[in-house]
């Protein structure tokens, strides 16, 4: 048989009931271009000046960036618009990297521990 | 006798009962998204060892101290603008890759076309940033297995993983960023040969797109662990 491809013989066409717009698209931009602003903000004026901890300013980064990470998934790989099935599937697999992050993390203070206070 | 049909011998017609696409998605395309979930754990396992290396030692050296140089313009003073730069770059060239997937939507070859080649410079343009900012690093010291002399006692300990976990992981990045354009530049090419015009559908650029957003993503993460952290 010959690559019939997939596209093909699909006789449903992907429904986009939305989809991204050159604006929506521009908007995504400059949520993410404000955002590492804010960031660069934190790093360069506020914890220099002390106005804000190191400790309170990691915790930012992260929440920042994981604001970052939901614009690009969500509207740049246009997983907001899938089915449902789809979104759960990818997003719930994400489950192993936290369970991974509380055992490394629990790991690095256990090492902390024991290995430099002898 | 009734014609009424029993329950049992109803044709089902929801979802997941078979004889349509429940994702509603293209095969290749889910493969590149369970590609990717992949790629992301591999990436994930690389900077949450770094962050559990970071945690467990007494010092690490400052990456405002580490990153304080322009690459050709100036030598130290100045953390994080040269990253900011490369990021800058990087998020243009995501804004440049997901207009060329809108351009596929409507069909238009011609505006894929500017927006794939748009996407491939301001790859190579953080290639040449990564290779300069390297360059410069191997300068200073930093290198797999090396580290510059000024860390003493217990830092060195710190610094050598520091360097070798640096190296390692936007090394591993970069090397997704170069697949990325050598990717993009055979889907420009098949743009132009007029591939997709016949096969009536843009989806390939909508999947390496999803490729290329994904590059751009696992910056976002190696940016905050390594330089602002």
């Amino acid at each position: 048989m010959d690559n019939v491809s997939w596209q093909e013989v699909h006789t449903e066409p992907e429904v986009h009931a939305q989809t991204m717009t050159k604006g929506k698209i521009w908007q995504v931009f400059f949520y993410l271009l404000g955002i590492t602003s804010v960031e660069f903000f934190i790093a360069l004026y506020l914890i220099p000046k002390g106005i804000m901890s190191q400790h309170v300013g990691n915790f930012t980064y992260i929440a920042l960036t994981l604001v970052k990470a939901f614009y690009i998934v969500a509207y740049f790989m246009h997983l907001k618009f899938e089915k449902f099935a789809l979104k759960a599937s990818i997003v719930v697999s994400l489950i192993f990297i936290i369970y991974f992050i509380i055992l490394m993390l629990t790991e690095g203070a256990y090492m902390h521990v024991h290995m430099n206070h002898q | 006798m009734s014609t009424a049909i029993s329950q049992l011998d109803e044709i089902k017609t929801d979802t997941w009962s078979g004889g349509k696409s429940p994702f509603a998605v293209e095969y290749g395309k889910i493969m590149m998204w369970f590609f990717l979930l992949s790629d992301a754990f591999t990436f994930s396992a690389f900077l949450i060892y770094y962050g559990a290396q970071r945690f467990s030692k007494m010092t690490w050296p400052d990456p405002d101290e580490v990153f304080q140089s322009i690459p050709g313009i100036a030598d130290g003073g100045y953390p994080l603008v040269f990253v900011g730069i490369m990021t800058f770059i990087l998020i243009m060239s995501s804004v440049t890759m997901v207009l060329a997937v809108e351009a596929g939507h409507r069909h238009a070859k011609k505006e894929v076309m500017g927006w794939m080649v748009a996407t491939i410079i301001g790859g190579l343009i953080f290639l040449g940033c990564q290779a300069a900012e390297w360059t410069h690093l191997h300068h200073e010291g930093y290198w797999w297995g090396r580290f510059p002399e000024f860390y003493t006692g217990i830092e060195t300990v710190s610094a050598l993983q520091f360097s070798n976990l640096f190296f390692t992981i936007t090394g591993f990045h970069g090397f997704h960023v170069f697949t990325g354009v050598i990717v993009n530049i055979v889907i420009l090419i098949m743009t132009m040969s007029g591939v997709f015009e016949k096969r009536g559908s843009y989806l390939m650029v909508e999947k390496v797109g999803l490729y290329w957003h994904f590059v751009d993503l696992v910056w976002v993460f190696v940016f905050t662990f390594f330089y602002l952290v």
